[in-house]
């Protein structure tokens, strides 16, 4: 399923999404985040299942759109280390950072 | 106050049932959800997978106490004491806060699964709509969770906010879906959804003499016209159902199915065994944890706390 971590506001989605069925839970990500917003852990979404996944920590979740935006998601010359250290591609942001700081 | 106690027009009714069909003690697993939400709490008890009882109460100021209280209410009329119980989820707002239970779970994973249970396996997209937020979930016929939107960062458009409503125009709150509609023609809808300005937009159209049922379906309609953003957003799947207490105002939901071109499942239960079990739609997410409780104990991925 696509996990969205984030929250909705008038200025936009600011979303990380986690694509648990590709997430192999091997926790690239967790170590390449300077905010430390990222965690291994059990599929919150699913208790059922066995497989822990990617999933970003509860502290930082109502406020993603800050902790987030020092890497520039999607308008940096380079993709976010969470992105560019995703073997399987699971982790994407929404547009709402390119929206609202790509022009600046 | 001058005039004596006054009415609380926000008041709904609290409820609570057990199974006259099932004997607990003939049960193997014996499992609880407790769902402490922002504005009210319920306990449901599953006998190996089957409704055994559940109450539903007002959230206080306390969330033990409140977690409390719900577990109470479900057990009341029984002779099931906590000790009985396998294992105990809680989930919603308060799942943090609930002293009888053994984990938590996120009310999105419970409220899908309940929903799969109440409505049955048809159910594509759950709509929860909670007391202080709203959530659009997409599910599978397992009740798994595909994906969701969440709206969680403003209370407008909520079930808190229909009982403000309720209070500033002095009318009870269950009688604001069937007053929504005596009308003569759809009024324009009121435009604020932040419940703050549009209490002061509906004191304005009250000095202005307009009927109050005109205001009634004034406001239904702004919050049915909320939560269709939160929809169309993620998309709507038929099955469409709506958990939570505003499915309970008809004002609400024949809006939003009007506006979406399609129309919520009929609140009965899926399994005919339950047809005289009230069908109180506030009882998903605790009905989904109870149930999880149930899967994990028997899968033997956790282990029965039961004492006696």
């Amino acid at each position: 399923m696509q996990a969205l971590y984030g929250f909705q506001d008038g200025s936009g989605d600011w979303f990380i999404s986690i694509d648990t069925d590709k997430c192999t839970g091997c926790g690239a990500c967790v170590t390449v985040c300077p905010a430390q917003a990222l965690e291994v852990g059990e599929d919150e979404y699913d208790p059922l299942s066995e497989v822990h996944v990617a999933r970003v920590r509860n502290a930082e979740r109502k406020k993603i759109r800050y902790t987030c935006a020092p890497c520039r998601p999607g308008y940096g010359e380079n993709p976010t280390p969470c992105v560019a250290a995703c073997e399987p591609g699971a982790i994407a942001h929404s547009d709402a950072w390119q929206h609202a700081y790509a022009h600046k | 106050m001058a005039e004596g106690a006054q009415k609380e027009y926000w008041r709904w009714p609290e409820g609570t049932w057990v199974n006259p069909d099932i004997d607990w003690q003939k049960g193997t697993i014996i499992t609880a959800g407790v769902d402490v939400g922002s504005v009210s709490s319920q306990g449901v008890v599953v006998v190996d997978g089957e409704l055994y009882s559940f109450g539903n109460t007002r959230t206080g100021f306390d969330s033990p106490d409140s977690a409390r209280k719900a577990m109470d209410r479900a057990l009341a009329e029984t002779d099931l004491t906590l000790g009985n119980i396998d294992y105990c989820i809680g989930t919603g707002y308060g799942r943090v806060n609930v002293p009888m239970a053994q984990r938590t779970i996120t009310e999105i994973a419970c409220h899908a699964r309940g929903a799969n249970f109440m409505y049955g396996p048809e159910v594509r997209t759950v709509m929860d709509m909670g007391g202080q937020d709203c959530k659009a979930i997409n599910c599978d016929d397992k009740g798994k969770v595909l994906n969701f939107m969440m709206n969680d960062k403003c209370a407008a458009g909520t079930g808190r906010g229909m009982e403000v409503f309720a209070d500033l125009i002095r009318v009870p709150v269950w009688e604001i879906g069937p007053r929504s509609f005596q009308i003569e023609k759809e009024p324009p809808t009121i435009s604020s959804t932040c419940v703050v300005f549009a209490k002061s937009e509906v004191m304005g159209l009250l000095e202005q003499g307009v009927p109050e049922n005109d205001i009634i379906a004034a406001y239904c309609a702004a919050m049915a016209h909320r939560i269709m953003g939160l929809l169309n957003h993620l998309g709507v799947h038929e099955k469409f159902v709506i958990t939570g207490g505003i499915a309970k105002n008809e004002g609400v939901v024949k809006r939003l199915e009007e506006a979406l071109g399609i129309k919520t499942a009929e609140q009965v239960w899926y399994k005919a065994e339950y047809q005289d079990c009230p069908f109180d739609t506030q009882i998903a997410g605790a009905v989904g944890a109870a149930l999880f409780a149930e899967a994990m104990v028997s899968k033997g991925k956790v282990k029965s706390v039961r004492k006696a």
